[in-house]
């Protein structure tokens, strides 16, 4: 089935068309709509996981290489891109000729392997299957469907139906051309392609301004990063003269490692792709964009915002672990600022109040977590923890979708509480999420998010892998204590929903805060999605009898079974990257073979100590080990310290090793804390927001300034509202002044000149050029009217006279014709 | 009326040398297209003389018969003289004269209507005292 991958982003793409172009003009039901956009998925998922396991189970001929189906003739010229100068990077690129040429050679190869300069650039539309694009796939696919099931439930009954849909089988063609791929254009391609389509859901609902302007801050955000993106594409395509992953990493795998403080090219080409996984995953400072987000409809959240797009970041990251790895500075980069965003996101999650605002300064949370997995050089962890994100947050999001559903679209946790007893299913399957994000064991969670922390605390790639450790296990605590807070204020305690104590119909709520006449042009203010809805206490919703009390309802079955679908794979999702601390019960370093993350993803994460990619063979002994600290005996251990990028200074799990003496310890040291810390914040949660609920406003009372700053999201906004939009508007006014007063005066005065000399040669004209022509016409007319005027005697005779003459003078003329003749 | 009294003195002429008087005198009884083309050209010239010079418009019209008259003259003159030589279509010449005719009566007509009608309004006769056409 591998041959036909090719089906998987076209048959979404299909279904979005039919769906899009007819769905509206034919007026299709919602059961077609919904029945063409999930086939076509459900579809897609069945061939890429057949491709999946014919490629990497069966014994096929490419693993561990990638499959590019261009072998197979699915391929063509994209872009004929022709000649292309390659000048960049030059030092690097005749450092490694010169490494080359010091091996004997003949003298004809000597002059052949001269540094070239130019390159033949050709851009071919093919797609790759490699175990990172796999996974990917299944994950895109596999989540998706279930977000498409739940969305047929959740979206029943809105007129845009069939636009929904159609906008998501867009977006899950886009996000399959991202990573399905085979070059970095087309990355670039499904990139912009998510970015419409991010753009267009969140704006689903765009009658209410809210959503409008989140949707613009979401597009103009991304630009930010795409324009680093975009950049690092020239970068690239200057240096290597490819656009191709494979000779791009085949190329750039022999570069010299440029260690901390080294800006060679390759570090600028992974600043560029930093920048843009910023932008695309929401990092520190272009994470703005993701709450806002939050405005579009929930199964939208889910899967974009949580599950598929918001990852696209980690993708890119990791398929250019080659050029992140030979860039230590940037490594660092990545590392601090993932730990940066996960402490500072999960800080404004604990004093958030709309169930999607949670969910949504968490996402940010764990894609901190993701980053600062690569940024210690662990790239395979991060996309271990993209995959279980993908399941628990999808989860959670489709059952906050559920539950907004169910409390007839409240998104105000304070206005709910109990709804436990009336949405078992949401309920327990929540439950699950739950404890997988704040990492309880067996839960997935806890493997990837303890594998992320001890790989940081033990990382050798980069210094400082200690405070990344620390602020990743502080973000652990607070993300398990605002989950714990939304578990409590959601599905336990009192039934909040039956006073009108806070909140009302949030939709209501702004409907008629903009028929007041709130308008949120201003930039200057928070965006209106982002805005904090109401004060505690504060009446909003209509009183009126028909809006009394709405008694939550569980969700119909399209939008339960999906949630037990992914609460399942929240479960045991984990156990695939079973981590090598657990040796001593399941026999292996990385056990379950290929189905091992791990193992999987082994081939594509190009090693630092050996300069080539791994084989991809199932070895126990597996290189990455030798790089990432995880060598057996201690005493070794301070030689892989110092392996490929020298020494890093103080790393924490080698001191403790020292300490204790056994490496198994230290690792169960490691996941003891990971677990005590997700112990705590549950505790505390529960402590607060169970046990004792007046602890939070006296805690908020006594933590006063540290409070404000996190309900008020650190004022980023404010910031930029200030820093960037309103320098804006101010240089746009600038040079609005300097257009209207400069350029309009040289053009008005220009214009002016051309008026003054035109007169003048009209006057010219005018003056003298017609006067000599009528003073000429008069010469001649009274020169020669008299003479005329005195033929025309007006006697008849005088004619008469002439007429006889001219006879006579013609039969003269005849006669002395005759005359000559003769 | 030069060429017919020179004639004529040419006549006497030739009867006063008395053997040839017979023939004279059948010659002026039958006389050859010349002299008919003569006498045509002297009324022609007559007729032409007399628009040219004469002030009363009377007269001019007067004058233009005769410039027809020596048309006609010309025209009988030819008819007779191509019937003589045998031509079949001899006659034509006379149906012009009549044609002619009917038409010159036509203009008189015209003519003389214009004459009243100028002599209404600028009382006078005389040509050289009208010079209406050049305005």
């Amino acid at each position: 089935m591998y041959k036909y991958i090719w089906l998987v982003p076209l048959l979404p793409l299909l279904g979005a068309a039919v769906n899009g172009l007819f769905g509206r003009k034919f007026k299709f039901s919602e059961q077609l709509i919904g029945g063409i956009a999930v086939g076509s998925v459900a579809l897609a998922f069945l061939i890429s996981l057949s491709a999946v396991f014919s490629y990497g189970f069966g014994s096929h001929p490419e693993w561990p290489n990638p499959y590019v189906t261009s072998k197979d003739g699915f391929s063509f010229n994209w872009i004929p891109g022709g000649a292309v100068s390659i000048n960049q990077g030059r030092e690097a690129k005749q450092a490694i000729h010169s490494q080359r040429e010091l091996e004997p050679k003949p003298a004809a190869e000597r002059e052949s392997a001269e540094t070239p300069t130019a390159a033949l650039l050709n851009i071919e539309w093919s797609y790759q299957l490699d175990p990172l694009s796999s996974i990917f796939m299944l994950i895109v696919t596999g989540v998706g469907l279930c977000i498409f099931i739940f969305a047929t439930g959740y979206m029943h009954g809105e007129a845009g139906f069939y636009r929904f849909f159609a906008y998501m089988g867009l977006f899950m063609f886009a996000m399959l051309v991202l990573v399905m791929g085979s070059n970095f254009l087309m990355m670039f391609v499904g990139w912009e392609g998510v970015g419409l389509c991010s753009y267009l859901l969140i704006g689903y609902y765009f009658d209410r301004q809210e959503a409008a302007n989140a949707s613009r801050k979401a597009f103009i955000t991304n630009r930010i990063g795409d324009f680093g993106f975009a950049l690092a594409i020239f970068g690239i395509i200057a240096t290597v003269g490819s656009a191709q992953y494979v000779d791009v990493f085949n190329q750039a795998k022999a570069y010299p490692i440029e260690l901390i403080g080294h800006w060679g090219i390759l570090s600028w080409i992974a600043l560029g792709l930093f920048i843009g996984a910023c932008g695309k995953s929401a990092q520190l400072p272009l994470h703005v964009w993701l709450p806002d987000a939050m405005a579009g409809p929930t199964p939208v959240s889910a899967l974009i915002h949580a599950a598929t797009m918001v990852t696209a970041g980690l993708y890119m990251v990791t398929r250019t672990n080659v050029i992140f790895q030979h860039a230590q500075t940037m490594l660092l980069v990545v590392a601090l600022v993932g730990a940066a965003t996960a402490i500072f996101a999960a800080t404004i999650g604990i004093t958030q109040n709309d169930i999607k605002k949670v969910l949504a300064y968490s996402t940010v949370s764990q894609l901190g977590f993701m980053f600062m997995a690569c940024g210690v050089g662990a790239f395979t962890i991060g996309i271990f923890h993209v995959m279980t994100h993908a399941f628990f947050k999808a989860l959670m999001f489709l059952g906050a979708g559920s539950v907004i559903h169910g409390m007839h679209h409240e998104q105000d946790m304070r206005r709910m509480g109990g709804l436990k007893k009336y949405m078992p299913y949401t309920y327990w399957t929540f439950f699950a999420g739950w404890l997988a994000i704040c990492g309880i064991i067996p839960f997935s969670g806890f493997w990837s998010k303890d594998e992320i922390l001890w790989k940081a605390a033990s990382t050798t790639s980069i210094p400082l892998g200690w405070v990344v450790w620390l602020v990743g296990t502080i973000a652990a605590t607070c993300t398990a204590f605002y989950m714990t807070r939304l578990m409590a204020m959601t599905f336990w305690g009192k039934e909040k929903f039956l006073a009108h104590e806070a909140g009302g119909e949030a939709d209501e709520a702004h409907a008629s805060a903009y028929d007041k006449g709130l308008t949120q042009h201003d930039a200057f203010l928070p965006s209106a999605g982002d805005r904090p809805r109401h004060q505690p206490g504060e009446h909003v919703g209509p009183t009126s009898p028909g809006h009394g009390v709405h008694i939550p309802h569980e969700s119909p079955k399209s939008m339960w079974v999906p949630l037990v679908v992914l609460a399942v794979l929240a479960t045991i999702g984990g156990f695939v990257g079973v981590g090598p601390a657990f040796r001593f019960i399941t026999g292996a370093e990385h056990p379950g073979g290929r189905l091992n993350i791990v193992q999987w993803l082994e081939p594509i994460i190009w090693n630092p100590v050996t300069h080539e990619f791994p084989s991809g063979q199932e070895s126990h002994a597996s290189p990455a080990e030798n790089v990432h600290g995880a060598e057996p005996a201690g005493a070794e251990a301070s030689e892989a310290n110092t392996s490929a990028y020298g020494g890093v200074g103080f790393v924490l799990t080698q001191s403790v090793e020292h300490t204790l003496g056994s490496e198994l310890k230290t690792e169960w040291l490691f996941i003891f804390i990971s677990l005590i810390v997700a112990g705590v914040g549950m505790l505390l949660g529960y402590l607060f927001y169970v046990k004792d609920q007046s602890l939070p406003d006296i805690w908020a009372a006594r933590l006063k300034p540290l409070y404000t700053a996190s309900y008020n999201k650190y004022w980023v906004d404010e910031f930029y509202g200030w820093a960037i939009t309103r320098r804006t508007m101010d240089l746009a006014r600038a040079v609005y002044s300097v257009d209207s007063r400069f350029v309009d005066g040289i053009v008005n005065g220009v214009a002016k000149l051309s008026q003054l000399a035109s007169r003048i040669v009209g006057g010219f004209d005018k003056y003298f050029v017609d006067g000599l022509v009528n003073s000429i016409a008069a010469f001649i007319y009274r020169l020669m009217s008299p003479l005329f005027r005195a033929a025309q005697t007006g006697f008849t005779q005088n004619y008469a006279l002439v007429m006889v003459l001219g006879l006579m003078l013609a039969v003269v003329i005849f006669f002395a014709a005759d005359f000559v003749r003769h | 009326m030069f060429s017919f009294f020179f004639h004529s003195c040419l006549l006497l002429l030739q009867e006063a040398s008395g053997s040839r008087l017979e023939q004279s005198w059948e010659a002026f009884r039958h006389p050859d297209l010349s002299k008919f083309l003569v006498i045509g050209a002297l009324l022609f010239i007559i007729g032409v003389a007399g628009v040219l010079t004469r002030r009363n418009i009377i007269v001019i019209f007067m004058s233009i018969e005769l410039i027809l008259n020596a048309a006609n003259l010309n025209f009988v003159a030819f008819s007779r003289y191509l019937e003589q030589t045998g031509n079949v279509n001899a006659i034509a010449g006379q149906i012009f004269v009549v044609f002619i005719i009917v038409v010159a009566a036509a203009e008189a007509a015209i003519g003389l209507g214009i004459v009243i009608a100028l002599y209404r309004n600028k009382e006078t006769i005389w040509v050289d005292e009208i010079d209406l056409m050049k305005w």
